[in-house]
């Protein structure tokens, strides 16, 4: 993070924290009004892709594991057992969406703070709230249909939770639907306000030990800590984002509870 | 902040769909299958070498169980061999006892007769050596040779009192 200090030069202050969280059209490509152009952004998102399939096919066929092959199935088998505490059985059939954003946030996340420094500048793409909000409307928008889909209006009795006193339900009701309206917008905010936050701090600190000289060491120090701090939320912003679209989508698989 | 730029919305969305879909195909078509047949074949090995453990296991134990039986019927035939054996010494020695004893009483009994019948010759021969010593005393003394029928009855006499 420290090596975009030197790139946010061209308003002269060079110390700008949130550059780094600026889009570069690398390739611009263009479909009539359509702009697709592959960005920085997408570099991420395809580096993402290539590190997660690698991870996860390179060297998986052995009987005893080598330990990058434990990483692998380790991943496999806790998104598994998640799969199959929020949903059931039924929901073995979401295993593969589920393990697919959990690899992709994760991968996202970690390649934001494990960049090569020079050659690429990091970035990270579920620093962007346009990126976690179209992931978390895939999940939100899809459990949605799905509800409805496999129980029809039957899918509304998830606003009126069964056990509740009718008089309760004129207040219930309202405070369940924009509970589930606003599910979507916390999922993404969550991950994105994180990552944005986690990465600016980094930036704001890196600062500081340019800034300070030799007494630099301390938010040196600080930064390393803080670095370990970024990797546990990378994970744990993942397995958040994961666990809570099981549990909506086990909502849509049963929405009477 | 450069997250709410519109303009930058599009290229973002569309790069996500393209590799998020990407990865979904990756995900689902190949590393599913892959890690979960290595997942399940390494449980099927794992139960397989556990079950051919128990079976191994079980197997020692009827070994163990067979030798067991084995000695136990070893031990008892020897005990049969070691008391038969001693019963047929038992018996063996007390005939060769009893054939001792018999030939022991034979002999005694053989002696016995052979020892009166020497004691009988040796009585008869005293009678004579009393008649001779008393004819030839009788003689000695009196100068004279008594009759034969007057010493065996002076002998006997004297033999008697």
């Amino acid at each position: 993070m420290a090596s975009n200090t030197s790139q946010g030069s061209e308003g002269g202050l060079a110390l700008d924290p949130m550059h780094q969280f600026e889009i570069s059209r690398i390739i611009p490509i263009k479909f009539g009004s359509i702009d697709a152009s592959f960005t920085n952004s997408s570099l991420w998102m395809v580096l993402t892709v290539v590190a997660v399939s690698a991870l996860l096919l390179l060297g998986t066929k052995r009987i005893v594991p080598s330990r990058l092959q434990s990483v692998g199935e380790m991943i496999y088998e806790f998104i598994s057992n998640m799969v199959r505490d929020t949903m059931g059985d039924e929901g073995r059939k979401f295993f593969p969406f589920i393990l697919t954003l959990f690899c992709f946030i994760l991968g996202a996340n970690m390649l934001g703070l494990f960049a090569l420094p020079v050659l690429l500048h990091p970035f990270t793409v579920t620093s962007h709230i346009i990126v976690t909000f179209a992931l978390a409307a895939l999940v939100w928008v899809g459990a949605t249909v799905y509800g409805f889909y496999k129980h029809g209006l039957g899918y509304l009795k998830l606003f009126a939770p069964s056990g509740t006193p009718p008089v309760m339900l004129p207040l219930l009701v309202p405070i369940e639907i924009i509970s589930y309206l606003s599910r979507p917008v916390s999922l993404s905010v969550r991950l994105f306000a994180n990552m944005m936050a986690g990465h600016t701090m980094l930036k704001v600190f890196a600062t500081f030990v340019v800034a300070l000289g030799w007494a630099g060491i301390i938010p040196l120090a600080v930064m390393v800590g803080f670095t370990g701090l970024e990797v546990l939320i990378a994970f744990l912003q993942a397995f958040v984002f994961a666990i809570l679209s099981c549990m909506y989508i086990n909502d849509a698989l049963h929405p009477s509870h | 902040m450069p997250q709410l730029i519109v303009a930058d919305f599009l290229p973002q969305l569309i790069w996500l769909a393209i590799t998020f879909g990407a990865l979904y195909f990756i995900i689902s078509r190949l590393a599913i299958p892959k890690i979960g047949s290595v997942i399940e074949q390494r449980h099927g090995r794992i139960a397989a070498d556990v079950a051919e453990a128990s079976r191994l296991k079980e197997d020692t134990e009827k070994a163990i169980e067979t030798y067991e039986a084995a000695l136990a019927e070893a031990r008892a035939n020897a005990h049969a061999i070691v008391s038969e054996n001693r019963a047929q010494m038992t018996a063996e020695i007390n005939k060769e006892a009893a054939a001792l004893d018999e030939r022991l009483a034979k002999q005694l009994a053989d002696a016995e007769v052979s020892i009166a019948k020497t004691r009988d010759a040796a009585m008869a021969q005293v009678t004579g050596i009393a008649q001779d010593t008393t004819e030839t005393i009788v003689t000695e003394l009196l100068g004279k040779k008594p009759t034969r029928a007057a010493i065996s009855s002076a002998v006997s006499s004297a033999a008697k009192g």
